[in-house]
């Protein structure tokens, strides 16, 4: 065996240890198991069951484990139309959630208040919260979100948080 | 249907409270003094048979006097008849004599009149906007307020902004034509002369 793998370098600690940097080991974990927080406010809800089910299978990308508490969350999926008695709940389940934390604007009308240019809803919820990915669509079909879902592990891979956090620790000293 | 005995029987009993009436359609409408719906609504209740409320709804006409009406459809499930009884209510303290003793099921019709409309009735045990939050300083389904909304805040409960139309509201003209023709558009498309050009291709 040895003779077919000759760069194995030592074959009693391979595929045991790896070596990295923290923050992209980090980065890894933290983007491979994103707990939704599913702020399911209209249609684009059942676009994201849709995408949580079986034939699309959310699972797939680590974020199976819809959290219903915004305390066990990392990513709030911000589903639907936010009208202005919604907005400040939204915001409020978004300050409870522990850091760090995402927003995936999901559809038109979380993204820019789509269709509905009125007195009642609120146009963007970006107007309230950091958003990270939107997503267009009336509503987004399942791949969409995945896929938003998959820009999202991209971003969060290319992070800085831990040497950020050093940076701003030594700087304190 | 039982339209215009039912017509008979309230103006019979209540005379000049009886201010008019109309049939279109077969769907009887009676208007009534605003000081006496409540009785009318009763007696529509209680002998007449009309014993549920489908619906009150408001009617904004800005340029009349009184501004409002107030209109309630009945029906009886027995004889399977529609009533529709309208009365109004004036622009400077616009308010109604609530039904809720007479239909229990009044209550959030007229919570949602008065968060829509700004109309109260005397007599609702808990007049609370059911639509709107509470603090909420206006009555959105006016005529005189805008589709974009006005500015409010308070603080901890909600805000609002006005929202941007670009050109709204969109709307289908009223004409005969082509789809290319009747489309939705800007409301105000028509005034420039480049548009009126577009407006008149077949």
């Amino acid at each position: 065996m040895t003779d077919r793998h000759p760069y194995a370098y030592d074959s009693k600690i391979e595929g045991n240890i790896i070596f990295t940097q923290l923050d992209t080991a980090i980065n890894w974990m933290r983007s491979n198991s994103l707990w939704p927080m599913p702020m399911g406010l209209a249609c684009c809800a059942i676009e994201m069951m849709a995408a949580a089910a079986s034939r699309f299978d959310i699972a797939r990308f680590g974020a199976e484990v819809m959290r219903f508490s915004p305390r066990q969350s990392d990513v709030m999926i911000v589903a639907g139309t936010v009208t202005y008695k919604m907005a400040l709940a939204v915001k409020r389940i978004y300050d409870q959630m522990a850091d760090p934390k995402w927003v995936i604007a999901m559809g038109a009308c979380a993204s820019s208040g789509g269709m509905y240019r009125s007195y009642a809803v609120l146009q963007g919820i970006d107007h309230l919260i950091p958003v990270d990915v939107y997503v267009s669509g009336c509503p987004p079909r399942p791949e969409a979100l995945l896929d938003a879902l998959m820009r999202l592990q991209k971003k969060i891979m290319g992070e800085h948080s831990l040497i950020a956090q050093k940076r701003e620790l030594f700087a304190s000293i | 249907m039982t339209s215009t005995p039912a017509h008979e029987a309230v103006s019979a009993r209540f005379g000049d409270a009886v201010t008019g009436h109309g049939e279109f359609r077969g769907e009887l409408t009676i208007s009534v003094r605003p000081d006496a719906i409540r009785d009318v609504c009763a007696f529509c209740h209680s002998d007449l048979g009309f014993d549920m409320l489908l619906d009150i709804s408001s009617v904004d006409h800005p340029e009349r006097n009184p501004r409002f009406d107030v209109v309630y459809e009945l029906y009886s499930l027995r004889a399977g008849a529609h009533l529709r009884l309208k009365t109004t209510a004036a622009e400077d303290d616009p308010k109604v004599l609530s039904v809720i003793g007479v239909w229990p099921g009044a209550d959030w019709h007229e919570r949602e009149v008065w968060d829509m409309m700004g109309i109260r009735f005397e007599g609702h045990p808990d007049l609370r906007r059911i639509i709107m939050w509470e603090g909420y300083p206006f009555h959105p389904l006016r005529k005189d307020f805008p589709l974009e909304g006005e500015r409010s805040d308070v603080p901890g409960v909600a805000f609002t902004e006005p929202a941007p139309l670009a050109g709204g509201p969109f709307v289908t003209a009223p004409v005969e034509g082509t789809t290319q023709v009747r489309e939705p558009r800007a409301r105000h498309a028509g005034d420039h002369p480049a548009d009126a050009a577009f407006l008149a291709e077949p």
